[in-house]
Order: C-alpha cells, then structure tokens, then sequence
C-alpha cells in the first residue's frame, strides 16, 4: 500500500512549501533534526546504562572469583583481579590443599563443588528428559485427540498452574519422606519427573496449531497414535520441545527449595544448595568472597552457554508467552 | 472438511499418551493437594501421626502477630519490587522498541532472569556487603557513611526487593516488548498526523493498548513476587529480627525449624487465599481479558 501511494520523489523528502524563505526551512529542518538527535542520545544512553548495570555484577563475580582473597581486601576498588590466581576454583572444586586454601584466605573445610555440579547435571537432566516426553504426551492427547472429559482434565491440569508451590511442597516433602527417598536423585527429580502443567499447557498449543489433514491422511494409511505421535506430529513441534526443553532445564537448574529439602547428604546436593550453605558456614569475621563467587559462578556459566547457544530461542518463546 | 474422521471416541489411546502425566498430576498434586487441607486442621510433627484439632490453627494465625508482620513486610516487599520492576520495564522497553531491533541486547537484557534467584543473591550480598563490599567501599572512599543493607531492619526488605528488580527487569521488559510490537503501526501514524507530540502519543495511544499486556505482565509478577523465598534464605534469613520474613519463609520455618507441620500447612493455605483474592481483584480492576484493540 505504502509503496503504490508514495509519490514518485522517493528518496528525498517531499517540498511542498516552496514560497518560504530557504533560511526558515533550513532552521526548522535543523531543529528537527537536533531533537530526534537529542532524544536518540538521550535513548541511547539510557539503554548503554541498563546493560551496564545487567552486566557489571557478571563481571565482579569473575573478577572476585579470580582474586586472592586475603589479599583483596586491600584493594576492594581494583576493576581488575588482586593478586590474580586460580586458588577460588581449585579450593571450591576441592583439588587444593587444606594448606594452600588457607594461605589464599579460604577457610580449608571441605568443599566439593565438582560433585554438586554433577549432581545437578543428573537430576536436571532426568527431570528435563521425563518431564518434556511425558508432558508432551499428555499435550498430544489433549489437543489431537477426542475422547470424553477432555476438557475438565484439561482444566485441572491448568488449576495446578496457578496454585503457590509452597501448598503442594510440604505434604509432597513428606510423601518422599514415607516412600524412603529422601537423600536421593530419584526423591530430588520424581515430582517434576512425571508432568509439568507449564509444559503441558505450551506444547498444547503447538500441536492445536499442527496441519490435521496430515495426521488424518496417516490414519487412514493406517498408522497406529503412537506412530502419528513420534514419526508425525512431534517432529512438526520439534523446535517448541527444544525451546521448552531447555527452559525448564534452567529452571531445574535454578531450584532452591525443593533440593534444599530432600538432597542433603554430600551425593545428591545440587549447586544452588552447596552455595546456600557455604555461605551460611563462611566465618563472620573474614569470609571466603572469592570461593563463594567461583562457586557461584560454576552454577552460571552453564546457563551462559545455553543463552550464547540458544538465546535468540529463548528470548522467542519469553516474549510469545506475553502476547496470547 | 465435512468428514471428521478424527471426530470417535479416543480413549484408549488418550489414556495411554496420559498414563505418566495423570499419575504425576495425582500423586504429586492431587492427593498432596488434599493432604495439605488435612494436615492445616491437625497437630503434626512429622514422628506422630497427625491429631484433628479442628480451627484451632487457624484461629491462632489469626492472633499470630508474627503472621501480620509476615503478611506486612511481604506487601511491603512487593510493593517495592514491582512498582519500580513495571515502572523500569516500561520505560526500557519502549527505548528498545524504539531504537534498536537487536537480539543481543535483548538477550543480554534477559540474563539476570536465567541465573539462580541464589546466584543473584550472593552476588549482591557481596556487592552490598558492610565492610568489603564494592559499593560500600566506594561510598567510603569518596567520603560517605557505610550503609548496611542487609543489617538495618528498614533497609533489608527494599535492598532485597531491588535486588530482584534487577533480576527480573528483563523478563518484564520482553513482555512489554512484545506487546509493543503486537500494536499496529497505523494508530502511530494517525496519531502523527492529528499532530500528536511524543509524550501525548505514548499516554493516549500506547498505554491504552498496552493495557491488556500491562494487566497480564502484573498478574503473574505480583502472584509471583508474593512468593519470595530464595533471596531472602541465602542472605538475611528472615532477620534482622523479622523485617524480612516474608510469609514463605516464616511458613519453611514453621516446617522445618519448629516442626509444627499442622500450622504451615494452614498458613499455606491462607497463603493461597490471599493470592486468590490478589490475582482476582487485579483481574478486575485491570480489565486483563479485554482488549481496546478490537473496539
């Protein structure tokens, strides 16, 4: 529309006022020009800011991270590490010795984030895997098949989107507690194993969106639901269960609470607890910043690489879920 | 399009596609759903088994004075956290919508949301920390008065709603961006050829449509803002004395430190109520299911 509509000056901008006086024009064209200037700068520097404050914080976690910690205290300003060395991450990871760990200001208890990162790279990835198959199956039958009932499960289902995790937490902490699996991998993922509402509810919509003529024609070459399911409709989704794959392995990732609970012993601790719990045992009077920050950030930079891999992905699927 | 041939009845196979999810969906939501409206009417502990005293928990939330200075300093909380958390977000999202399409910056800009609620918390303990801290080093050096952030009963709860404004200034600014670009660039044109300044075009035309989005953005944050736990667990821990317990934390405790499961599973469901009635009176208020777009 716009391009049959435009007059034939494209490029230059249209003069319809040519009994003015040039300098007038001029002057008017000028002061346009510096407001839009203006307020571009004005734009741009207040987004630079906002990077700036979302970043920074990153940066002194790595730069904490490399500094020695007894020595950083005299320099709390420097931009860049005190005394660079490696020490946070070896005391953290465990592969230092008491005596080394002391001498850069560690506090020499033993502390074995190498374990808890594999802890948590086996309960996410259970969790993730049999949640998204389970609750893409669920999703599959709620949106291409018929049957009786549909919609008040379906309704349920949404019900358990919507109550606080907190009322479900405790008679399910005590529920592990009586199936014996407190202190296990099992006990940690189980929950989020079998189902998440979220991911039902999202896949949902992709499969409503799927072509049916292309499922019925495999009816009727005779293809059994599970055959249309795996060879048909989920790789029709394929992207949508990669994207809900990975935000639900972050949000496993992030868990505080749940883990808190049922994984205390040292081989089922995840990162998140690990670093609650450094925390709380650093001594008041000089505490390991620099241990605490290498721990920190062992538990995000997986979650940066996921967001270098899969960013543009992610930040899709978050704004989609804005606008229904 | 007459033929439906997929319109038969299904179940069987519907069953098989929903074994796994039903079951979770029963096991692990249902019955503890149910149990836990049992539990808030007995006297558990977790070693004996659960004794029905009737209201008597509820009836003692309602004279808990630690409950009402839970209940305070949580709205207190999510005042803070969310009138300044939409108010950036908006204002950080029409400069991206307007200046720039970049998916880089838009990436960076969600960041903070994808790390841990206590990686972020840790990061700030250190940048706020009294003695060593960044900022309050800097403040020293140019010749300021040390603040405690986390230590002075009236800073604690802002510093910690702030520090989750950062965390989840992003995910909002998406949300708002994509309403944005949802609002048809026409209404921008007509509005400049009534003359329509910036300011005016951004009160009378983008917020109007904006609207259902803005409701919908502060549904879920609020819901979920009420629910604060991890920041304050790794960092004050409810204190100083109690001007950071919100109510999930004063209900862990209750759990966890006091074992008195009967009582934390009633203020679970007063918990539950009161976002009931939150999320419903927004809904109304907001108008979320209307769109001024179709009028």
């Amino acid at each position: 529309m716009t391009l049959l509509t435009a007059p034939p000056t494209t490029g230059t901008s249209p003069r319809p006022e040519k009994s003015r006086p040039a300098s007038k024009r001029n002057q008017e064209r000028e002061t346009g020009a510096t407001k839009s200037l203006r307020s571009r700068v004005i734009g741009w520097v207040l987004i630079v800011i906002a990077i700036a404050i979302t970043l920074f914080p990153f940066y002194w976690m790595i730069r904490t991270a490399l500094s020695n910690n007894r020595s950083m205290f005299s320099e709390p300003l420097s931009l860049l590490p005190v005394d660079f060395t490696l020490g946070p991450f070896q005391r953290v990871l465990g592969i230092a010795s008491t005596a080394d760990a002391i001498a850069e200001g560690g506090s020499g208890a033993d502390i074995n984030f190498g374990l808890y990162l594999l802890n948590s790279i086996i309960v996410c990835t259970m969790i993730t895997v049999f949640q998204v198959v389970f609750s893409s199956m669920a999703a599959y039958a709620f949106a291409l098949l018929e049957w009786p009932g549909r919609n008040v499960v379906f309704a349920a289902f949404l019900v358990a989107l919507m109550v606080p995790g907190m009322f479900t937490l405790l008679p399910n902490f005590v529920l592990i507690k009586e199936l014996g699996l407190l202190n296990t991998y099992l006990g940690i993922a189980l929950p989020a194993m079998l189902m998440s509402p979220f991911v039902v509810f999202f896949l949902r919509q992709f499969f409503l969106g799927v072509n049916r003529s292309i499922i019925e024609a495999a009816v009727i070459d005779g293809a059994g639901q599970w055959r249309i399911f795996s060879r048909i409709a989920l790789p029709l989704i394929a992207p949508q269960v990669v994207t809900i794959a990975i935000l639900q392995f972050i949000a496993a990732w992030n868990d505080y609470l749940w883990p808190l609970l049922v994984g205390q012993t040292e081989d089922t601790k995840m990162l998140t607890v690990g670093l609650g719990i450094f925390r709380s045992q650093t001594p008041q009077g000089n505490p390991d910043w620099a241990g605490l920050m290498a721990g920190a950030l062992l538990a995000a930079v997986p979650i940066f690489i996921l967001v270098l891999v899969f960013g543009r992905r992610i930040v899709g699927s978050i704004q989609s879920s804005g606008v229904k | 399009m007459a033929t439906k041939p997929l319109a038969r009845n299904q179940l069987a196979p519907a069953l098989m596609f929903l074994a796994p999810a039903l079951l979770g969906f029963a096991v692990f939501f249902a019955w503890p759903s149910i149990r836990g409206l049992y539990l808030s009417f007995t006297d558990f502990n977790l070693l004996r088994a659960p004794e029905w005293i009737g209201l008597d928990n509820y009836i003692a939330i309602a004279q808990d004075p630690v409950f009402w200075n839970s209940l305070w300093v949580t709205i207190e909380y999510v005042v803070i956290n969310i009138g300044i958390q939409t108010a950036a977000a908006l204002v950080l999202a029409v400069l991206l919508h307007r200046f720039t399409r970049s998916m880089i910056i838009r990436g960076i800009v969600l960041l903070p949301y994808l790390i841990a609620n206590v990686v972020v918390a840790l990061v700030w303990f250190w940048l706020a920390d009294y003695n060593l801290g960044l900022i309050n080093s800097a403040l020293d050096s140019i010749g300021f008065d040390r603040v405690g952030f986390f230590g002075n009963e009236l800073l604690a709860m802002p510093t910690i709603a702030l520090i989750n404004v950062w965390r989840h200034l992003g995910y909002t600014t998406l949300l708002i961006f994509a309403g944005l670009q949802a609002i048809p660039r026409d209404v921008y044109e007509a509005a400049e050829v009534d003359g329509a300044g910036e300011w005016r075009t951004f009160r009378s035309v983008t917020m109007p449509l904006l609207r259902p989005v803005l409701a919908f953005v502060l549904v879920i944050s609020v819901v979920g803002s009420f629910q604060i736990f991890d920041t304050i667990a790794v960092t004050t821990g409810g204190g100083p004395v109690d001007a950071t317990r919100a109510l999930n934390v004063y209900i862990y405790d209750q759990a966890f430190a006091q074992f008195d499961f009967g009582y934390a599973s009633a203020l679970s469901v007063v918990l539950m109520l009161i976002l009931a009635v939150v999320a419903l009176l927004q809904l109304r208020v907001l108008r979320a299911n209307e769109s001024d777009l179709d009028r």
